[in-house]
């Protein structure tokens, strides 16, 4: 029997207030094998941890129940306390009656009688608790970050910094990401290339990070402190080691009609192809899709251009497998496309664009070489009308229900700088809520109204209609005035919502790392751990997490770097001794626990048995790998034949909890 | 009585008004906006006051065309048009004799009158 300890908490009035915690501490200490009984008001706090080691110590308990709040928020504490007074800290089991009693009450009595009969069951597993010991493994001491934009580029820099390896996993042929795209930033109005490219560079030449461009992580297995990626580097049919990023190549194509991504489709580029000036690694790239030498074998000019001879049409997909101690998600984002959106002609008119291409439209490197012309008649623009939340805030099914975050910003710099740029211009801006909480952020707003007089009006567009001299027909509410206005443009942009990049949701099943209904993945707490994954060892950086601007990002970069910088300064990791073990007489080699484990933490191995006839029998049976398994407990349900079992939630555990919470 | 008359227009439209976040797209789509006293955002913001009694002595319930413009661009979901229509059958309704109860049925009954009418008239005149 074993000798428990009862540690009853008001968590201030979050418990107290609800709960009679007196009374709980006092009907829990009638139970078999509880020795001692109390409450108290903070049992986190260090008061409160004394009064557990004390009664450890003087009550020489064996089992300690402890009825507070969730275990995910101060399991861990207590175990450390109980480790502390020498008693092994598996034999602490928590009793959830604030998250899953006391705020989800109103009565009183009700909600004693259910903490009551949390503790209870918490008392019955205890009873069958077992010490367990903590094994340890070692950490690789280099980190993946998947995605090359600004999140990455900048967590990459700051692991490396701090002198580890890191490789940077990026799907286009250059580093850069959105901002690579974007013309001048908020609030300041410097020019994004010129911020970007020299950290873009630093990456190329900082000798502890290696760059895997026009690659993708195409399978991850292992756990925090050891993964396995395995990355497939797309054949770019250019041997990176020879070609100098000349351009002669680009230039000699002879397929010149490929709309290009780098400004969106508003141009065209050839089919060997660098994607801008600054691109990092400089190295041409062979759209495999498009090239006359690659689909019919007809061409090889570029080939004959090349002075380096870099050109290799038989390149094939190479994988590659990397051992990591972290990975670091920066997958980012894309505008959502307008096809719900009919209202506002997006399809109709090449003169309604997305913000995205307002910026393409305005940098000199975009395809009008930074000069603000119309796409249908390259005239200029007299009056633009921009349209705020396009598909953000929208929970009627065709955009997004939460507020992208960037757009209010964006708008105010894209109307400013039009004002500026050409001041014979008219500018409207259409708002629901203009969202400025940022640094100098609402002064920049204020400045587009103030000094530049952009017109900004609170109300919403409902319709653009592109009229046959060329003219978009805009319908739009202005609230303020009530009235309904039409308002003859000759460009409107929309601030499309954003959303994470398509590629997320595979990567969060391959990481086995949760992700919201919107497809941001979720941090492990939404306040005090922002860039960790729940799942161990992943991190998160930039808009995957969550829609934010650049310095934001930044910042979260250089957190998420700290964490993992945090992990591969450690030489062991301590593991979770929870996990899944396998009774071998009773393993009937059916395989059902190897399907469903999530992580690849069991295996099949023939072994021999001595049979109770005194035979020598093989049989084939599971086996855990207690470094893999992450204890979820899967395989337990999955077993048929009751072999598999979970250490500290061992089903004759659980069933004693159920009785105990079924018995009146 | 005003808090009756909002609770009843509630109902009828089975609209959630607190789901507006009066960005006014209803009003920017609406083809009959000029015609209107009261435009569709204010339809969704006056019922949230409870203004129902200017709401039914204006002739905007019978400007709307029921286009359902602004039910299918709204990104919210609230469904203005719905409280046009539940307005207009509060004033139906107070006028007389437009309310159908269950009881009162079988003594309209003829075998002339084809069952679907009833059904009809039972769901639009019993709200």
């Amino acid at each position: 029997m074993q000798r428990i300890g009862v540690f009853v908490c008001w968590c201030g009035s979050n418990i107290a207030g609800t709960v009679d915690v007196a009374a709980v501490a006092e009907a829990l200490s009638h139970e078999p094998g509880v020795v001692y009984s109390t409450n108290y008001q903070y049992m986190c706090s260090e008061a409160g941890q004394n009064i557990i080691k004390d009664a450890i110590k003087e009550q020489q308990l064996t089992g300690v129940v402890i009825c507070s709040c969730s275990p995910r928020m101060h399991e861990a504490t207590f175990r450390k306390t109980a480790a502390a007074a020498g008693l092994n800290p598996y034999m602490v089991e928590i009793a959830n009656i604030r998250e899953q009693c006391s705020w989800i009450h109103k009565d009183m009595p009700t909600a004693t009688e259910k903490a009551i009969i949390l503790g209870r069951a918490a008392i019955a597993k205890v009873q069958l608790n077992a010490p367990l010991i903590a094994g340890e493994s070692p950490v690789t001491k280099r980190a993946l970050v998947i995605g090359g934009g600004i999140a990455g580029i900048q967590t990459a820099l700051d692991i490396a910094e701090a002198g580890f390896e890191v490789d940077i996993v990026e799907k286009q042929p250059t580093i850069g990401g959105k901002m690579t795209q974007l013309d001048k930033t908020f609030p300041t109005l410097d020019c994004a290339a010129c911020i970007l490219t020299p950290k873009m560079v630093d990456c190329a030449q900082n000798e502890n990070i290696n760059i895997f461009a026009y690659s993708e992580v195409q399978e991850v297995k292992g756990f925090v402190g050891n993964f396995t990626a395995k990355i497939k580097k797309k054949a770019r049919f250019v041997d990176p080691n020879k070609c100098t990023g000349c351009g002669e190549c680009t230039e000699k194509c002879p397929m010149k009609k490929i709309p290009n991504e780098f400004n969106l489709g508003m141009d065209n580029r050839r089919a060997i192809y660098i994607p801008f000036a600054q691109a990092v690694p400089k190295i041409a790239t062979i759209d495999p899709d498009h090239c006359n030498m690659l689909k019919n074998g007809k061409c090889g000019l570029c080939a004959k251009v090349c002075g380096a001879g870099a050109i290799d049409y038989k390149q094939k997909d190479e994988i590659v497998e990397r051992q990591y101690g972290a990975i670091v998600v920066a997958t980012g984002y894309n505008p959502i496309k307008l096809d719900k959106f009919d209202e506002f002609g997006y399809s109709l008119s090449p003169d309604v664009v997305t913000s995205l291409e307002f910026e393409r439209l305005t940098n000199a490197a975009g395809p009008t070489s930074g000069t603000l012309l119309r796409p249908s008649d390259g005239k200029h623009p007299h009056t633009l009308v921009f349209v705020q939340c396009v598909g953000s805030r929208d929970t009627s099914g065709c955009g997004k229900p939460y507020c992208s975050k960037i757009c209010c910003m964006y708008t105010a710099k894209h109307a400013m700088l039009v004002r500026e740029k050409y001041p014979d211009t008219e500018v409207y801006v259409f708002y629901i809520d203009v969202r400025t909480p940022g640094k100098n952020f609402d002064e920049f707003y204020r400045r587009a109204v103030e000094e530049y007089g952009v017109h900004y009006i609170k109300g919403m567009v409902g319709k653009v209609a592109p009229r046959a001299d060329g003219k978009l027909m805009v319908q739009a509410s202005d609230l303020i005035s009530n009235e309904q206005l039409h308002i003859e443009a000759d460009m409107v942009v929309l601030a499309a919502a954003i959303e994470p990049d398509k590629t997320a949701r595979s990567l969060g099943t391959m990481l086995t790392a949760s992700m919201d209904t919107n497809d941001f993945f979720t941090e492990a707490h939404p306040k005090l751990r922002p860039v960790e994954s729940p799942t161990a060892g992943i991190f998160l950086s930039g808009v995957c997490q969550g829609p934010k601007d650049i310095p934001e990002t930044v910042s979260q970069a250089s957190a998420a770097a700290a964490k993992v910088i945090g992990l591969l300064a450690k030489n062991k990791l301590t593991g979770n001794p929870c996990v899944a073990t396998s009774d071998e007489m009773m393993c009937n080699g059916c395989s059902s626990c190897e399907k469903v484990c999530p992580y690849g933490a069991i295996t099949y191995q023939d072994k021999e048995f001595r049979m109770p006839d005194r035979t020598v029998a093989i049989r084939r049976v599971a086996s855990v790998n207690e470094a893999v398994c992450q204890g979820c407990g899967a395989c337990t349900v999955a077993c048929p034949s009751g072999a598999m079992d979970l250490k500290g939630f061992s089903n004759s555990q659980i069933m004693a909890e159920v009785d105990a919470i079924c018995k009146m | 009585m005003s808090d009756f008359d909002r609770e009843q227009i509630l109902r009828t439209s089975g609209v959630d008004v607190l789901k507006c976040m009066r960005c006014g797209k209803c009003s920017a789509t609406c083809p009959s906006y000029d015609e209107m006293e009261y435009h569709p955002h204010e339809f969704v913001y006056m019922v949230e006051k409870g203004q129902i009694d200017k709401l039914m002595a204006s002739k905007s319930i019978y400007k709307c065309l029921s286009c359902f413009a602004c039910i299918e661009r709204c990104p919210r979901g609230v469904e203005p048009a719905r409280l046009v229509e539940a307005v207009r059958l509060q004033v139906i309704r107070q006028q007389g004799k437009n309310h159908l109860r269950a009881d009162d049925i079988p003594a309209l009954l003829d075998d002339d009158m084809p069952q679907q009418a009833i059904v009809t008239a039972l769901r639009k005149y019993s709200k």
